[in-house]
C-alpha cells in the first residue's frame, strides 16, 4: 500500500465521499429533521421540535397494522422466492452442464425488463377479463370471472415473488458455485448418499447465500409500493404506500419522514442482524 | 492368492483423448501399491474410477467377488484421501472424522471413541475441536487420513496426498504414512508423479504412461531391471545407449562390449546404463580390465555439484554424451578413461512398445541376463541396420530414444 502517496489516496477518496454526503447523509439528515417538525392547519411546515409524529405512529393502530401486513407479505414473498430460487440455483449450479450459461441468462433477463412492464403484465393476466380468467372460463373451470386474483394481497405477493425471485436466486447461486466440488466427492466417498450429502454438506455451506438472498427479497419487498399500487387494491396497501401518500396528496412530510426513519431503522437493524448471523455461519 | 482388487482392461476416453488404454492390474491384500506417472498419464482417472467418481468406457473392477464398477461411490468399500484434502469447512476436526461413521449409521455410542482413536493414530488428538481452516497443510493432511482410515476400508486410495506439502514435511509424512500402513494393515493404492516418493513408500510400483502400464514391479526391480527405455529414464537418471549388435558384440558408437543376449542376435538394441554404474579409471591404473568390465575414453564436458555426489557429463569421441555420477569433490577435466560392468548395461525395449512386445512373439530365446524380462524384442529400425520385423510402435518409440541419445558413429575404440 505504501506505493500510493497520501495525496493520491485523498484524491481517490473524494468521489465516494462526495457521493455518500450528497446522496445519503444530507437527505437522511433532512429527513431526520423533518420527522420532528409538523404541519400547520394552513399547510405550512412548522420548524418547531417535538416527538408528536412518533407519538402519532404509536397511537393510531393503522400504521402498526399496515406495517405488520407489509412484513407478513414480505416474509411470504421471501419464503416463496427462496422456495423457487434455491432449487433453481441448485439445479443450475450442479446439474445444468451444457446449457448452464443460457439458463443463467434466462433467469437474469427479467431483471433487465422494466418493473412497470412486469407489473402491468400481471395486471393483464390477473384482471377479471384477463388471461387467467379467460383461460379458466375457456376450459369451463369457472363460469364467472374470479375477482380475487387482482387487487388483493394475493396479487401483490404473486407479483413481488415474480419480481424478486431473481434477487434471491443470485446470492444462493453464487454460494453454491463456491462450494468446492471435491467436498461432494469426499462426502460420497465416506458413504453418504446424494440426499445426505445435500443436507450435510451442500445446504450448510449455502446458508450464507440463502441469508443474503432472503435479505434481498425481504427488504426490497418491504419497501415496495408499486406492486400494491398496480395490483394491490385497498386491501393490498403496504407501508410504503402510506409514506407515498403522506409525501404526496396528504401533504404531511413530517409524519412521512417519521415512518421512513422507523422503516430505515428496522431495515438497518435487520441487515446488522443478518450480517452477524452470516459471519457466524460462513467458513472460509 | 486371490487379489484384493482386480482391474481388468479398463478403458476411458474424454472426447478424442484416450486416457486409459486397457489397463489391467491386480492389487494384493495388505500391499502398498503406487501408480506412478507423469501428469496426463491417466493415473488420477484410474484412481477416480476405483473410487466411483468416473465410469470406465469398458473393463471391470472387482473386489473379491463384488463388482465395483457400476456401484455408486457411496456404496463402495474404499475411501479416498484427496489431493487437496477436501475437509468439510463447516465441521470441526472431530465431526469431519466422524462423518463416514455417521453416514454408515455406526452406533452413536461408539463413534467418538473410534474418532479419538483415529485422531490419536495421526497425532491430531489435541485438535479435535478445531476448525479445519485453522490447521496447516500437514495437519489437514493428517485429519484427511484419519477421516478415511476411521472407516476401516479394505482399500485406501491416496491421490497425490503429499504433493501440496513442502519438501521436509513431505519426507516426514512419507515415513509416517509407511509406518501407518504397516500398523493398520490396510491396502494402500497411492498415486503420485514423484518417483522418489514411489520408490520410498511402495511394495510395488505400477508405472503408467499415456494410459498404459509400462511395468509393474518392486521398486528395486523396476530400478535395476527396467523393461523399457521409458521406465529406465523415468525412474532415476539413466543413459540410453543405442547399440548395433552383431556376432555377440554390442557396439554403441565408440563403446563396445560383449553381448550374449541371443534375443539381439543382429540389429539395433537399446541399453540402459545408470550414471552410477560408470566409474572413472584412475590414471595410475595401467593393468588390463577384467573380462566383465567395459572401458572407454571420453572428454569431461561439465560437472554439476549435487551434494553427496556430482553429475558429470562426458562426451565420447563420436559425440555421444553420457551422464556419470562421481563422488562429490573429485574434480576432473579433459580426456579420461571410464569403465562399467557388463551386467550394468540393461537391455530395454523401446519406449511405448510394452503392449506390442507382450503380443508379438519374441524373435529369439529369452535373455539370460534379465530374468525379469520374459520376452525382450527390441528390434528397432535404423538407417544403417535394417531390421526384419518392425512394429509401428517400435518405429515411433525409436524416434524418442534417438532424440535422447545422439546417433552412434562407427568404429569401436576401447
Amino acid at each position: 500500500m505504501s506505493m500510493y502517496t497520501r495525496g493520491y489516496k485523498a484524491v481517490v477518496a473524494v468521489p465516494p465521499l462526495l457521493w455518500v454526503t450528497v446522496f445519503l447523509l444530507l437527505p437522511y439528515s433532512i429527513l431526520f429533521c423533518y420527522s420532528f417538525w409538523s404541519v400547520s392547519p394552513l399547510q405550512v411546515i412548522v420548524h418547531s421540535w417535538s416527538f408528536d409524529n412518533y407519538r402519532e405512529l404509536v397511537r393510531n393502530p393503522i400504521y402498526a397494522l399496515v406495517l405488520f401486513r407489509s412484513m407478513r407479505i414480505a416474509a411470504t414473498v421471501t419464503l416463496l422466492a427462496l422456495a423457487l430460487g434455491y432449487p433453481l440455483a441448485y439445479f443450475l449450479s450442479f446439474f445444468a452442464t451444457k446449457r448452464k450459461d443460457l439458463l443463467y441468462q434466462l433467469v437474469i433477463i427479467p431483471l433487465w425488463v422494466s418493473y412497470l412492464v412486469r407489473g402491468y403484465a400481471w395486471k393483464t393476466i390477473l384482471g377479471s377479463d384477463g388471461v387467467l380468467n379467460g383461460f379458466l372460463q375457456y376450459f369451463h373451470l369457472t363460469h364467472h370471472p374470479v375477482g380475487f386474483f387482482l387487487y388483493s394481497p394475493f396479487a401483490v405477493i404473486l407479483t413481488l415473488t415474480h419480481i424478486y425471485t431473481p434477487f434471491a436466486f443470485l446470492p444462493i447461486y453464487a454460494s453454491l458455485e463456491h462450494i468446492p466440488r471435491n467436498l461432494l466427492e469426499a462426502s460420497q466417498d465416506l458413504g453418504a448418499s446424494p440426499l445426505r450429502t445435500f443436507w450435510r454438506v451442500v445446504f450448510p455451506l449455502s446458508i450464507p447465500g440463502v441469508l443474503a438472498g432472503a435479505t434481498f427479497a425481504f427488504v426490497l419487498t418491504l419497501g415496495d409500493f408499486l406492486a400494491p399500487l398496480l395490483v394491490g387494491g385497498p386491501s393490498g396497501i403496504m407501508i410504503s404506500n402510506i409514506v407515498v401518500s403522506l409525501f404526496g396528496a396528504a401533504y404531511n412530510w413530517p409524519l412521512g419522514a417519521a415512518i421512513s426513519l422507523c422503516m430505515l431503522l428496522l431495515v438497518v437493524g435487520l441487515l446488522a442482524g443478518v450480517e452477524r448471523l452470516e459471519k457466524k455461519l460462513s467458513y472460509s | 492368492m486371490t487379489p484384493l482388487l482386480s482391474i481388468r482392461s479398463l478403458t476411458k476416453r474424454f472426447g478424442e483423448r484416450e486416457v486409459l488404454r486397457g489397463v489391467s492390474l491386480d492389487i494384493a491384500s495388505g500391499e502398498f501399491l503406487t501408480i506412478l506417472g507423469e501428469s496426463g498419464s491417466g493415473k488420477t482417472t484410474l484412481l477416480r474410477m476405483i473410487a466411483g467418481f468416473e465410469q470406465p468406457d469398458s473393463g471391470e473392477i472387482w473386489m473379491g467377488d463384488e463388482r465395483l464398477d457400476g456401484l455408486p461411490a457411496y456404496r463402495r468399500p474404499v475411501n479416498t484421501v484427496f489431493q487437496s484434502y477436501a475437509l468439510f469447512p463447516h465441521l470441526s476436526v472431530r465431526e469431519n472424522v466422524a462423518y463416514g461413521l455417521r453416514a454408515q449409521g455406526a452406533p452413536r455410542a461408539g463413534i467418538f471413541g473410534r474418532v479419538a482413536q483415529a485422531l490419536a493414530m495421526v497425532k491430531m488428538s489435541e485438535f479435535e475441536r478445531q476448525s479445519p481452516a485453522r490447521l496447516s497443510g500437514g495437519q489437514q493432511q493428517r485429519v484427511a487420513l484419519a477421516r478415511a482410515l476411521v472407516n476401516r476400508p479394505k482399500l485406501l486410495l491416496l491421490d497425490e496426498p503429499l504433493s501440496a506439502l513442502d519438501a521436509n514435511l513431505r519426507r516426514q509424512m512419507q515415513t509416517e504414512l509407511k509406518s501407518l500402513q504397516r500398523e493398520v494393515g490396510i491396502t494402500f493404492l497411492f498415486v503420485t508423479h514423484d518417483q522418489d516418493e514411489a520408490m520410498a513408500l511402495s511394495d510395488r510400483v505400477a508405472l503408467l504412461r499415456a494410459g498404459g502400464l509400462e511395468q509393474v514391479a518392486t521398486p528395486r526391480e523396476i530400478y535395476n531391471h527396467p523393461e523399457t527405455a521409458y521406465v529406465a529414464q523415468f525412474i532415476g537418471h539413466t543413459n540410453i545407449l543405442r547399440a548395433e549388435v552383431s556376432g555377440g558384440v554390442a557396439c554403441a558408437g565408440t563403446i563396445a562390449w560383449r553381448w550374449g543376449g541371443s534375443a539381439y542376435s543382429n540389429g539395433t538394441a537399446l541399453f540402459s546404463l545408470r550414471p552410477e554404474a560408470i566409474r572413472v579409471v584412475p590414471p595410475a591404473e595401467t593393468g588390463l580390465p577384467s573380462e566383465d568390465t567395459v572401458r572407454f575414453r571420453a572428454r569431461v564436458a561439465t560437472q554439476t555439484f549435487g551434494g553427496a555426489s556430482d553429475f558429470m557429463e562426458i562426451v565420447c569421441p563420436d559425440g555421444q554424451r553420457l551422464r556419470v555420477r562421481v563422488p562429490s569433490g573429485s574434480s576432473l577435466e579433459g580426456e579420461q578413461r571410464f569403465e562399467f560392468d557388463l551386467l550394468d548395461a540393461i537391455p530395454v525395449r523401446p519406449a511405448g512398445s510394452a503392449a506390442a512386445a507382450a503380443t508379438t512373439p519374441s524373435a529369439g530365446a529369452p535373455s539370460t541376463d534379465t530374468p525379469s524380462t520374459d520376452a525382450p524384442s527390441a528390434d528397432t529400425p535404423s538407417a544403417d541396420a535394417p531390421s526384419a520385423d518392425v512394429t509401428p510402435a517400435d518405429a515411433a518409440a525409436a524416434e524418442v530414444a534417438a532424440a535422447d541419445t545422439p546417433p552412434a558413429g562407427e568404429g569401436p575404440a576401447q
